[in-house]
């Protein structure tokens, strides 16, 4: 059975001492993914740990919406240049062990 | 501990206001925070000094402290416990020394001080890193192991399929969080050797096969051990040199995917027979005759 572990919102709000708005501002920008069942809001685990930095960012660097956004993105270019870099590498010490 | 130039760290002068103070110590937090450096142990450093130099720094007090003693500041406040100590014997003064041992206990890294709760903010614990070697065939099939991290002990399962130079990241397993902030992360690096004949490549596998002469030219069946036991392969008659199969499925698990499998290519190599005997000789002219016809 495919299991859909979702948090509601209300009680990562409570959790993280976030206001609702905020969450309502982090899924119109798409920095995360609200989903709606039985008219409640919930998020899926899965982006929790985005959600944690996410927290982190605005109330320690005083970031904003959209600086977080761009942050994420380049963040998300840099792990993917980093995957490339690795399997590069990898490929490379094959070829050097023949 | 080393004398630690707070000012130096945030790059201001000894004359900087509380403003100059929070301006430089955001502009620095905004280049050294962890979650914009993931998997840097030099930024985290960098991050923790400026963090501390913050604390101390932006607070008029444990400043005033630090400025008075400077470099000497271990030695003064030794002093200062002592002078206060006497004090409070002889009964001219009813203190308490919390507020001091607190804040040098927060200059060596260790409690906190009282104010510093209430004004600091809360940040996350330092990340731990950390390497794991393993042989290809251990990741074959999912591991269970236990590490231990700073004399804790974490047990650990590790998915088959996992890549040489692959990082995973368990949450909450690194230090305490600042302020009361939440755990840092265990990072584990993969390091996986490779003792087996075969070569991985993602989630494939491959693997080199030396071919007699006479299987290749007339056909036969051969005996391939793979990771997941033995495979009969019929080989076909005039089979090439550097010929190719695929099983398909019988390459390496693929991460997190519970009974997916990459492939296997097999590569054929002819071995062409030395040290024939004079019979052999004979008969190979002969072929070769029969060829010239």
């Amino acid at each position: 059975m495919n299991e859909k572990p979702l948090i509601s919102t209300q009680t990562l709000c409570y959790h993280y001492n976030i206001e609702v708005s905020f969450v309502t501002a982090l899924n119109t920008m798409g920095l995360i993914q609200i989903q709606i069942i039985a008219e409640k809001e919930f998020i899926h685990q899965d982006q929790i740990s985005d959600l944690e930095k996410i927290i982190r960012l605005h109330n320690e660097l005083n970031m904003n919406l959209e600086g977080i956004d761009v942050v994420f993105n380049l963040l998300k270019k840099e792990r993917a240049l980093r995957k490339e870099l690795n399997a590069l590498k990898n490929r490379l010490r094959l070829y050097e062990n023949n | 501990m080393a004398f630690v130039d707070y000012y130096k760290i945030l790059g201001i002068s000894k004359t900087a206001t509380g403003k100059n103070i929070k301006t430089a110590y955001r502009k620095l937090a905004r280049k050294f925070h962890p979650d914009l450096n993931p998997d840097n142990k030099e930024s985290e450093r960098k991050f923790k000094e400026i963090n501390e130099a913050n604390e101390v720094l932006s607070d008029p007090e444990s400043r005033k402290k630090y400025d008075t003693y400077g470099k000497e500041w271990k030695q003064g406040e030794a002093h200062e416990k002592a002078r206060k100590q006497q004090q409070q014997q002889s009964g001219q003064q009813d203190f308490s020394n919390e507020e001091y041992s607190d804040f040098f206990g927060s200059m060596f890294g260790g409690g906190r001080s009282s104010y510093s709760k209430s004004r600091s903010p809360k940040f996350k614990g330092q990340d731990y890193h950390t390497e794991l070697q393993l042989n290809l065939k251990d990741v074959y099939t999912t591991q269970q192991q236990v590490l231990t991290i700073n004399g804790k002990k974490i047990r650990l399962k590790i998915p088959a399929g996992v890549e040489n130079g692959q990082v995973i990241k368990i949450k909450e397993k690194g230090a305490a969080g600042i302020n009361g902030g939440p755990h840092g992360d265990l990072y584990i690096k993969f390091t996986i050797d490779n003792h087996s004949r075969f070569k991985r490549e993602g989630k494939h596998l491959y693997l080199n096969i030396d071919l007699e002469l006479y299987t290749a030219v007339l056909g036969g069946e051969i005996t391939v051990a793979t990771f997941n036991g033995k495979v009969k392969l019929h080989i076909k008659p005039e089979t090439k040199n550097e010929s190719k199969v695929k099983l398909t499925g019988k390459g390496f698990p693929v991460y997190k995917k519970e009974g997916e499998f990459g492939d296997l290519y097999i590569t054929y190599h002819i071995k062409i027979p030395t040290d024939l005997t004079e019979q052999e000789i004979k008969l190979f002219k002969e072929l070769q005759k029969i060829n010239k016809k």
